[in-house]
């Protein structure tokens, strides 16, 4: 540009930064996996809003929050009553939280990934060093990241509260354990689901939409059904079974079923009867095998949007 | 810098490029061709995103093939499209860009504050880019090609969507990533005009074949012809005849620019062989007391060499004018 040539008759300022000339660049190149990790970590960040508008860390701020001010009541109250036990259990927390994680997967994972789509800033990654792979993986790392710090933080307030009240320490830390192992399963199974439906739409609101939808009625119509099967059981049909294997379709009893017959945990199934040891199997399968497709999904979807 | 080897590239019902052979060396090349002529495939191939179906190609002496990521570490480019999210500052964009082509925090924030300098973003590279205009978001999507401090630059269409102030702008910023960067630059666009004032280079390619590629001054330097349009005066009623009598007794060819336009008629065409040949007429003119309207090189464009149905007839703006106001009369 013609502003930028050095003349000397220029005013004083001007001329000063005229006179910096190009300066190149002799420093270390990172390569691949540095940049995997700083796609990793901005995304990360962009999931709680920062390094993004003050409107933007609204919602999963506050999202954060809910989910943590239930688990310090519960420490308040425990401590209070100088209680023998949680009033909830560790790795139930998270399944009476779900409306909330489900919000916040239907918040940011279109955050994450709709946006580089809509504002076709994909290709300008794989101008880069990065490969598809690197991408789908880094996405796919930070949001389960995201979930875990959403799902992990209530129940390592629950945790401290629990030792702070002189609750028995092998049982808590047990249960902490358990619960931890059970979010950390939700917070990929999640954000692969979230992530697959997401990266589907340039446009945000149908991916919000879409999740939710997803999240909510593939419950509501599991929950329902599992109802029936419970009703028709106790009045004689016989059909204990199908409680369990209707669970296998929506993301919250998949979780549910697993720490019911794996991680101690006592169902949410109507009648409370998880599913057992056998079908337990079945339902860490599924969960893998979803995980596993989901990520085979996202790698399919990225091969096609190059440039 | 570049060079392929009967590339080509099908797909199912479009051959994008067919059998390309170019050697691209340093400096500014541009690469000419219409919609569809396989610009965007070319450039997709050089980094290493989609294979092609046969021939090879290098750039920086790599393989596409087998480098592509050594490639794209040491390129930079800026794609056709909008590519920029609007809610964060160019700087944080720029940034976090930089980060991607693996430069470490550190670097990659002062790289960013010299490149946005560079291309001319100064206060306003701390607001959004969502309420950027056109030019500067050009300057930010140049700027993210250019952090790196890559070797070579693909520019895809820079001047798209500019106005002609914002063009010329882009096009001293392109020349100027050469001259003053030390950076190899292929340009792409469907406007002839513009990268004969910008390159060195100039490869043409249609319907995915090279029709030609040859350095600029090749295109435009053969011969140097002078316009001359004379006012009339008393003393010499038909002016440009005056002229061209005058001339003519000093030993030079005139020939007649009308070419049956109307108006034409006024206009004197005549070779220049150098320096004194304006010295010549700015002399034979003054002795006539005739005023001189205007004294031009016509350039010959590289359109008038291909002369495709290119939509590269925006010639208007000659770089080379001279014009002249008349003495007295």
């Amino acid at each position: 540009m013609a502003v930028e040539h050095p003349v000397a008759t220029q005013a004083g300022d001007q001329t000063r930064i005229h006179n910096i000339g190009y300066r190149t660049y002799d420093g270390p190149r990172l390569g691949r996996s540095y940049a995997t990790r700083s796609l990793y970590s901005q995304s990360l960040r962009g999931a709680y809003g920062l390094g993004r508008s003050v409107k933007s860390k609204v919602l999963p701020m506050l999202l954060f929050v809910v989910m943590c001010v239930p688990a310090a009541i519960m420490v308040a109250v425990a401590v209070a009553t100088k209680a023998n036990d949680l009033p909830v259990d560790y790795t139930r927390y998270a399944i009476v939280m779900q409306a909330v994680i489900s919000l916040y997967v239907a918040s940011q994972a279109p955050q994450s990934v709709s946006r580089d789509l809509r504002f076709k800033t994909v290709p300008l990654y794989f101008s880069r060093p990065i490969e598809t792979a690197d991408y789908v993986r880094a996405k796919f790392a930070a949001l389960a990241s995201a979930l875990f710090i959403l799902t992990a933080a209530p129940l390592i307030v629950l945790y401290v509260g629990a030792l702070l009240a002189k609750l028995d320490f092998a049982d808590q830390t047990k249960g902490f354990a358990q619960g931890l192992v059970s979010v950390a399963l939700l917070s990929l199974l999640f954000a692969g689901i979230g992530l697959v439906i997401a990266s589907f739409t340039p446009r945000r609101g149908f991916g919000i939409a879409a999740v939710i939808a997803v999240m909510t009625i593939s419950y509501g119509a599991v929950s329902t059904l599992q109802a029936i099967a419970d009703a028709q059981s106790i009045n004689g049909g016989g059909s204990a079974d199908a409680i369990a294997w209707i669970g296998l379709f929506s993301p919250v009893t998949l979780i549910d079923g697993v720490q019911s017959a794996f991680l101690g945990a006592s169902s949410a199934f109507p009648g409370g009867v998880g599913p057992s040891n056998g079908e337990g199997v079945v339902y860490v399968l599924v969960t893998l095998g979803l995980i596993a497709a989901s990520y085979g999904l996202l790698m399919r979807r990225y091969k096609k949007v190059g440039l | 810098m570049i060079a392929t080897e009967s590339l080509s590239k099908r797909f199912p019902r479009v051959t994008a490029l067919d059998r390309l052979s170019v050697d691209v060396g340093p400096g500014v090349t541009g690469l000419v061709g219409a919609n569809g002529a396989g610009k965007s495939t070319l450039i997709k191939i050089l980094l290493g995103l989609s294979p092609a179906t046969e021939g090879r190609a290098e750039v920086l002496g790599l393989d596409v093939a087998t480098k592509g990521a050594a490639i794209r570490e040491r390129v930079g480019y800026m794609p056709e499209h909008d590519c920029l999210p609007p809610d964060v500052s160019a700087t944080e964009f720029v940034v976090h860009m930089a980060r991607m082509s693996g430069l470490p925090p550190t670097a990659a924030r002062e790289r960013t504050a010299d490149t946005l300098r560079h291309v001319g973003l100064y206060e306003e590279r701390y607001r959004p880019i969502g309420g950027y205009s056109t030019g500067m978001k050009q300057r930010v999507k140049l700027a993210q090609a250019l952090v790196h401090d890559p070797q070579l630059v693909f520019l895809d269409e820079p001047t798209n969507g500019l106005d002609p102030v914002g063009r010329d702008d882009m096009l001293g910023l392109i020349r100027r990533i050469h001259t003053d960067f030390g950076i190899s630059v292929l340009v792409t666009s469907h406007l002839l005009g513009e990268l004969e004032r910008t390159c060195d280079h100039v490869v043409v390619i249609d319907g995915g074949k090279l029709l030609r590629s040859s350095s600029t001054t090749d295109f435009t330097q053969t011969t140097t012809t002078l316009a001359i349009e004379v006012t009339d005066t008393d003393d010499h009623p038909d002016g440009t005849r005056a002229v061209r009598d005058a001339l003519h007794a000093r030993g030079v060819d005139v020939l007649d620019g009308s070419g049956g336009l109307p108006g034409a008629g006024h206009i004197l065409l005549l070779t220049a062989q150098g320096d004194e040949t304006y010295d010549l007429v700015r002399d034979v003119v003054a002795d006539l007391g005739l005023g001189l309207v205007r004294m031009e090189q016509r350039r010959h464009h590289i359109s008038e060499v291909f002369t495709d149905s290119e939509q590269g007839s925006e010639h208007s703006t000659d770089t080379q004018r001279k014009e002249a106001v008349g003495h007295g009369g």
